[in-house]
C-alpha cells in the first residue's frame, strides 16, 4: 500500500538535484493514494463478525495502522461499507438503503461467509444468499467469522484495489448521478423490484397444486 | 413432622387438586401435567398466587404433526429454586387457539408473540399479538413441520446429496426465482402494498391532543442501524417533549432461523448453531445445549470434563461481563477507552479459547458426554496465572476507574429502574433480575454440573437501576474468578467424554429443558426428540429476548438520551435476540 515507489516515479527521469525535494507523481496516482489511505469504515455491525470487527479496531490489530480507525455511524461519511454477519431478509431494504445513502465513491467488503453467501445459515427462510445479490461487493473475506488478521488482510485488498483504479473509468466521475439501487421490498417473502417480471411469470405458471410454496398462507 | 408444610413449599399434585381439568403427562419421556385450555388460567392462576410459582421462564409451542395437534409448553419456577413444574396445553391444528398468560406474567408477551408468528399459534387475551421476528404479511408460519423453506432439499439432514453420493449443488439453481423465495400461487407483485410500519405505531401509546397543554407525542425510531443498539436492533419511541411515554422494541433484523435448521439438523449438527446464538459466549450456549440432550439420553460427563466445562463457562462469563461494561460505558458516552481496556483482557480469554477448541469465536468445544479435546497443562498454567494474577487486579482497576467516577454515577444511579415485581413479573433473568433485588441463580437454585460443590456467592443489588446493574457484574466477575480458583485447583485427571466421541447420537423419545446460567440470564434448551436422529422440536429460551420485556418497564419516565443506556445495561445480543 504505502509504495512511495510506486507513487513518485512518473516514468521519466526527475533531475538528481531534485529528487529530494520535489515529487512528481500522475493525479490518478495521488488520488488513489490519498483515497486508499484514508477509508473511513460505516460503523454497521450485523452479527458475529461485528464483534471481530471492533476486535481489530481495539489495541491488539489496531485498524488505525492503515488509515482505517474512523468508523463513522453515518453512511454520508463513510467510505466502506462492511457488511459484518448475516443478511436477512427483514434487513436488507435498510443495508441497500445505507448503501445508496453513502456518497461516492463507495465501497463494500463483505465480511464472512454469511455475507459472501449465506454461511451456515444459507439455508434458512429469512437469510438472503449473499448480499452481493443485491449491492456490488469489492472484496469477499471467507470465514466464520473472519480473524481480525483476516478481515485486515481484506481491507489491504481493497486498498490495493483502490490504487489500481483509473479516474477515467470509474463510474462516479463519469457525467450525470448514478442510478440508486431499487430497495427491495417486504412481500410475503423479500421483492426484488428488478425482479418483478420473473416474480409474475413463475407464480402465474404454478397452479396451487403443483406449487412447491404449498401451505396455510394466511 | 406434624406441623403444616405451606402451600409455598410444595410441590402440588395437580391432576388431585383439579381432578378433571389436568392430568399427568404418560407419554414416554415426558414429564409434566396436560391441562385443558380452558382451565389454564384458573389453574396458572393458583400455582402462581398460592403455590409460589411465580416465574415463568419459557414459553414455546410444538408442532405434533402426525397428531394434528399443537401443543404449547410453559416452564414455571419458584424464585425461592427448585424444579420447574411444566405444564401443557394442547389445541388442534387447524385452529391453534390457546389463552394469553400475559395477565398473569407479562414475560410471557414476547414469547407468546413468537409462537403465533412461527407456529401460528393464537393467544387469545394477548395485548398486542403481532409477528415478532417476521415481519406483518409473511406468508404462512415456518415452523410448522409442513412449511417448506424455498431451499428445502429434504426433511432431515444429512442430506442425499452431500452423503453418502456426495453430489453438491446450489441451491440457487433449482429454486425458479434463482433466489431464496417463494410465493403464493398467483401473487402479482404490482398489486402488493407494504404493510410499512403502520402496525407498531397504532401499538403505541400516545398523548391525546389537548388544546390547553399542546400535548403532542413525538414518534421516535432508534436503529436497526444505529451506533448504540448492539446490533441490528431498532427501538419505537413515543415521546412528550424528552420524557418516554411508551416505547415497542422491534426485532427479527437478526432472525437466522435457528429452530427451523436446528430442526432439520443432527443433535450434534446443531452444536456449532448454538455458538452463533449469543456470539460472545459461545461457550455457555454449548453448555446449555449439552446438557438439554444429555438429560434427554441420560448420560453425565466424566468428572475431569466437568470442570473444564464449568472453566469454560466462568471464563466466558468473565469476559462477557467486561465486554458489557466496557460498552455500557462507551453508550454513556466515554467513546471507546473503556471498551479498549475490557477487549485487551477478552482477547486473552479468546487465546485460551482458541488453544483448546481451535476458533477465537466459536468454539464449538463441548459434546454430549463430555468436551470435544482435553486442556493441557500448560493452558491449564496459563488459565491459572490469569485467573490468580491478572484478571483480578484488572477487575480491581475496573472498579477503580469507573465505580466512584462521577459522570457514570450522576448517569446512572436511580435511572432505568426495575423494581423486583416488575422483574419477576417479565421473567427477568441473570444479572437484570438480581439487581433488582432478586437473589435468583440458576446455579444455586436448581444446581446443574458441579455448582453444587463449589463455593460462591449469588451476587445481588436492591435498587435496580444501572448502576447496580453495573455493579452486579463486578460483583459476578469476582465470584466467576472464586469459582475459577475452585475449579483449577481441584480439578482432577481422567477422560474428558463418557463413551466414544460420535458423530451420531442415539437420543431415546422424549422431551428435556436443559438450563444454564449464562451470563446474561437464564439460558434454556427445550428439546424433544422422538427417537430419529433429529430433533423433533428445538426451542432457545433467550435471556437477552426476554430480558428486554423490560426495557419498557425501565424506559418509561426517562429521557430519551438515557434509553441507550439503559438498553447497555440490559446487555444484549441481537443473535441471541432474535435468534
Amino acid at each position: 500500500m504505502n509504495d512511495s515507489k510506486d507513487i513518485t516515479s512518473p516514468g521519466y527521469e526527475i533531475p538528481p538535484e531534485l529528487r529530494h525535494q520535489v515529487t512528481i507523481t500522475t493525479l490518478e496516482r495521488i488520488y488513489n493514494w490519498g483515497r486508499a489511505n484514508s477509508l473511513w469504515p460505516m460503523m454497521f455491525g450485523l452479527a458475529c463478525c461485528a464483534i471481530e470487527m471492533i476486535a481489530t479496531a481495539a489495541s491488539r490489530y489496531d485498524l488505525a495502522r492503515f488509515g482505517m480507525e474512523v468508523m463513522r455511524p453515518s453512511p454520508r461519511q463513510s467510505d466502506v461499507l462492511i457488511i459484518s454477519g448475516t443478511v436477512t431478509k427483514k434487513m436488507v431494504p435498510q443495508i441497500v438503503r445505507l448503501y445508496n445513502q453513502m456518497a461516492e465513491p463507495r465501497y463494500v467488503i463483505a465480511m464472512g461467509a454469511c455475507a459472501s453467501g449465506g454461511g451456515p445459515f444459507k439455508e434458512g427462510y429469512n437469510v438472503v444468499s449473499g448480499i452481493d445479490k443485491f449491492i456490488p461487493v469489492d472484496v469477499y473475506i471467507p470465514g466464520c467469522p473472519p480473524t481480525p488478521q483476516a478481515l485486515l488482510n481484506g481491507l489491504i485488498a481493497l486498498q490495493k484495489k483502490i490504487e489500481r483504479q483509473s479516474l477515467r473509468d470509474l463510474p462516479w466521475y463519469q457525467k450525470g448521478p448514478s442510478e440508486p439501487i431499487p430497495v427491495p421490498v417486504l412481500g410475503p417473502d423479500l421483492m426484488d423490484p428488478r425482479k418483478y417480471a420473473l416474480i409474475r411469470e413463475v407464480t402465474h405458471r404454478q397452479t396451487p397444486q403443483e406449487s412447491q410454496g404449498e401451505n396455510a398462507h394466511e | 413432622m406434624s406441623e403444616i408444610i405451606p402451600k409455598i413449599a410444595q410441590i402440588p399434585d395437580l391432576s388431585a387438586l383439579f381432578p378433571d381439568k389436568v392430568h399427568q403427562d404418560t407419554r414416554l419421556g415426558y414429564q409434566g401435567y396436560i391441562v385443558e385450555r380452558e382451565h389454564l388460567l384458573e389453574v396458572v392462576r393458583l400455582l402462581r398466587d398460592e403455590y409460589g410459582y411465580d416465574y415463568l421462564s419459557s414459553v414455546t409451542g410444538v408442532d405434533y404433526l402426525p397428531e394434528g395437534k399443537m401443543e404449547v409448553v410453559y416452564h414455571l419456577y419458584k424464585t425461592l429454586g427448585g424444579p420447574a413444574l411444566v405444564l401443557k396445553v394442547q389445541t388442534p391444528r387447524e385452529d391453534a387457539r390457546v389463552p394469553s398468560l400475559v395477565p398473569l406474567y407479562r414475560g410471557a408477551e414476547f414469547q407468546e408473540r413468537e409462537a403465533w408468528d412461527l407456529l401460528g399459534i393464537r393467544f387469545e387475551g394477548h395485548p398486542d399479538l403481532r409477528r415478532i421476528l417476521m415481519w406483518e404479511g409473511f406468508a404462512g408460519f415456518p415452523l410448522r413441520k409442513d412449511w417448506r423453506e424455498p431451499y428445502f432439499e429434504e426433511e432431515a439432514k444429512p442430506y442425499k446429496s452431500r452423503w453418502p453420493e456426495g453430489f453438491v449443488f446450489r441451491a440457487e439453481d433449482r429454486n425458479p426465482f434463482g433466489d431464496n423465495v417463494q410465493y403464493p400461487p398467483g401473487f402479482d407483485p404490482e398489486s402488493w402494498t407494504p404493510e410499512d410500519d403502520e402496525a407498531i405505531y397504532r401499538a403505541l401509546k400516545r398523548v391525546e391532543d389537548q388544546d390547553d397543554l399542546h400535548a403532542e407525542t413525538l414518534v421516535v425510531n432508534l436503529g436497526p442501524q444505529h451506533p448504540s443498539t448492539h446490533g441490528v436492533f431498532r427501538m419505537v419511541v413515543s415521546l412528550v417533549e424528552e420524557t418516554i411515554l411508551d416505547l415497542k422494541p422491534v426485532m427479527g433484523y437478526l432472525h437466522r432461523n435457528h429452530e427451523k435448521i436446528g430442526e432439520r439438523n443432527t443433535f450434534l449438527q446443531n452444536m456449532p448453531f448454538t455458538d452463533r446464538l449469543d456470539y460472545i459466549c459461545s461457550m455457555s450456549n454449548n453448555f446449555g445445549y449439552a446438557l438439554a440432550v444429555e438429560k434427554l439420553m441420560g448420560i453425565k460427563p466424566p468428572e475431569r470434563a466437568e470442570y473444564i466445562r464449568v472453566m469454560m463457562a466462568e471464563l466466558t462469563r468473565f469476559l462477557n461481563h467486561i465486554f458489557a461494561i466496557g460498552f455500557l460505558l462507551n453508550d454513556l458516552g466515554a467513546y471507546f477507552t473503556p471498551a479498549l481496556y475490557a477487549i485487551e483482557e477478552r482477547e486473552l480469554i479468546l487465546d485460551i479459547f482458541e488453544a483448546v477448541s481451535g476458533s477465537r469465536m466459536m468454539c464449538n468445544y463441548f459434546r454430549f458426554g463430555g468436551v470435544a479435546r482435553d486442556v493441557s497443562d500448560d493452558i491449564l498454567e496459563k488459565v491459572r496465572r490469569l485467573v490468580n494474577d491478572r484478571l483480578p487486579r484488572k477487575v480491581d482497576e475496573m472498579d477503580e476507574f469507573l465505580t466512584k467516577n462521577e459522570i457514570v454515577r450522576e448517569r446512572c444511579e436511580g435511572v432505568g429502574i426495575l423494581t423486583a415485581e416488575q422483574a419477576i413479573a417479565n421473567s427477568a433473568s441473570g444479572p437484570v433480575l438480581r439487581a433488582s433485588g432478586v437473589p435468583y441463580d440458576v446455579r444455586r437454585a436448581d444446581p446443574y454440573s458441579i455448582y453444587d460443590r463449589l463455593e460462591f456467592d449469588v451476587a445481588v443489588r436492591y435498587h435496580g437501576d444501572i448502576y447496580d446493574r453495573y455493579l452486579i457484574r463486578l460483583d459476578e466477575m469476582r465470584q466467576s474468578l472464586r469459582i475459577l480458583q475452585q475449579v483449577l485447583r481441584d480439578i482432577p485427571e481422567g477422560p474428558i467424554m463418557s463413551g466414544k466421541p460420535q458423530y451420531q447420537v442415539r437420543v431415546p423419545p422424549g422431551e428435556a429443558y436443559g438450563r444454564v446460567e449464562g451470563p446474561k440470564g437464564e439460558l434454556g434448551f427445550y428439546v424433544v426428540s422422538n427417537g430419529k436422529p433429529n430433533p423433533w422440536r428445538y426451542h432457545v429460551r433467550a435471556p437477552s429476548f426476554i430480558n428486554l420485556t423490560s426495557l419498557v418497564d425501565m424506559a418509561r419516565g426517562n429521557k430519551v438520551a438515557d434509553v441507550v443506556a439503559i438498553l447497555g445495561s440490559i446487555d444484549i445480543v441481537l443473535g441471541e435476540v432474535d435468534r
